[in-house]
């Protein structure tokens, strides 16, 4: 079985860095084709722009050609197929799978189907790890270190991936977490219990105000109507929090804004213009970060 | 009558399985796959019990179980004991041992988990916090209490 990378967790610390240093130098310089003559399948069984354009981008600036869709709904899974023989039948073509998939552990399985590494681009609410190492990208690029920072991680931490995923790496780094959120989407208890057991220092808030002055990253995520299956409790909680430029008077020099995007209401436009908002950037980075993990699983780096 | 009793409940080789608990007897038959077997089954429920109040116990005659099949009993009854009869006396007494993964028998509570949708195999490890037992689910890493997941 080649190597995959399906949960951040599939790598240790020293893979997590290694990757930063490799997306760094394509941050240098972008137009690297040592893939020319590969094959990458893109299998998008539920539509996801950004991430796939992203991916298909960074397939495309190494060299290497991409197949695959960017919807299952004209694909032979809408003919009963499993995704066991999908993944089967695809391996035989390719070099590296890509695949992003509405269902809950799916990518681990078709890691254990497939020869080929695979690289998980979301598997439901579950794990998403190109969007994390993109976040640590950003969190090294800013600041210059990831020791020791305070991240305030800031709306839904209750069915927010990506802040679980990041939780889970910086842990690597002795970190200290602020937690803002509203009592009904709160840190779940079992990564509460994970921090507990690593001797990390948490603070849990439901007001965005009150420690927004003491971190060096505020790590905002939009509340996501497809992660509830309760309507009337997304209701309550989707415009808990808006963050805007007046709010930001005696924040630290050194903070930035990050958000996974896309973004609705919870940070305003005037943000844009401040110097500490990073999203558009970050989103970028996702670009040099994938084009590294996808050379290391290859082998290239 | 006492005789009659004594005929019933005496085993002359088998296993006495005891200290079950009374809810979770049902359950031991399904996941020790005694439901079809054909040996005599003596089964008793709402026990009385000093330790647990209400307690269970299954006796199967000529059958003797292996250490994995053991473990999947500690899952739903960890404080059970084992006794091994031979010529009508109890020659072993066996501990149970949680195991550290359950492989093909539990089922994942999540409902968006590949596992309910594909044909798949479940494959959990063991998670165990004071008295407490869950499974942690390979593929969506969601966590199934245990008396959730049989």
């Amino acid at each position: 079985m080649a190597k995959s990378l399906i949960s951040i967790r599939d790598f240790t610390k020293e893979e997590i860095l290694h990757v930063l240093e490799t997306a760094r130098e394509f941050e240098q310089n972008r137009e690297q084709k040592f893939l020319e003559g590969k094959v990458i399948a893109s299998l998008f069984f539920e539509p996801s722009t950004r991430t796939r354009l992203s991916f298909e981008t960074a397939i495309n600036r190494l060299g290497a050609k991409v197949i695959g869709f960017s919807d299952a709904s004209n694909t032979s899974q809408s003919k009963g197929e499993t995704l066991k023989d999908t993944i089967k039948m695809v391996n035989n073509y390719v070099d590296m799978i890509v695949m992003r998939h509405p269902l809950e552990g799916s990518s681990r399985y078709a890691s254990e189907v497939a020869t080929v590494p695979v690289v998980n681009a979301g598997d439901g609410a579950n794990q998403h790890p190109s969007q994390t190492l993109l976040d640590l990208y950003s969190i090294l690029q800013t600041q210059g270190r990831l020791e020791g920072l305070t991240i305030n991680m800031v709306g839904d931490l209750k069915y927010g991936r990506t802040t679980h995923s990041l939780l889970q790496a910086m842990s690597h780094f002795n970190p200290r977490f602020i937690f803002t959120a509203p009592e009904e989407l709160k840190m779940p208890k079992e990564y509460k219990d994970f921090l507990d057991a690593k001797g990390i220092e948490y603070i849990e808030t439901t007001s965005l105000d009150e420690y927004l002055n003491d971190c060096d990253i505020l790590y905002m995520t939009r509340v996501q109507q497809e992660r509830f299956t309760d309507l009337m409790e997304y209701e309550r909680v989707k415009d808990v929090y808006t963050l805007n430029a007046s709010m930001l008077g005696s924040v630290k020099d050194n903070m930035k804004i990050l958000h996974p995007l896309p973004r609705v209401t919870e940070i305003d436009q005037d943000v844009d213009e401040t110097p500490y908002a990073y999203y558009f950037k970050q989103a970028e980075n996702g670009l040099y970060v994938r084009m590294a993990i996808i050379s290391y699983l290859l082998g290239y780096r | 009558m006492t005789r009659k009793e004594l005929v019933v409940s005496a085993l002359e080789n088998g296993t006495v399985l005891d200290h079950i608990p009374a809810e979770n007897v049902y359950k031991a038959l399904d996941l020790l796959g005694l439901k079809d077997i054909e040996s005599q089954i003596t089964i008793g429920i709402n026990l009385t019990s000093k330790a647990q109040g209400r307690k269970g116990i299954i006796k199967i005659a000529d059958r003797f179980f292996e250490d994995e099949e053991l473990g999947k009993l500690a899952l739903i009854a960890p404080k059970a004991t084992v006794n091994i009869i031979r010529d009508f006396k109890v020659v072993e007494k066996k501990k149970l041992e949680t195991p550290a993964e359950v492989i093909g028998i539990a089922k994942c509570r999540n409902p968006k988990c590949v596992t309910n949708h594909q044909p798949i195999r479940t494959w959990f490890k063991t998670v165990v916090s004071g008295d407490e037992i869950s499974l942690k689910c390979h593929y969506c890493e969601k966590n199934t209490d245990i008396r959730h997941a049989f």
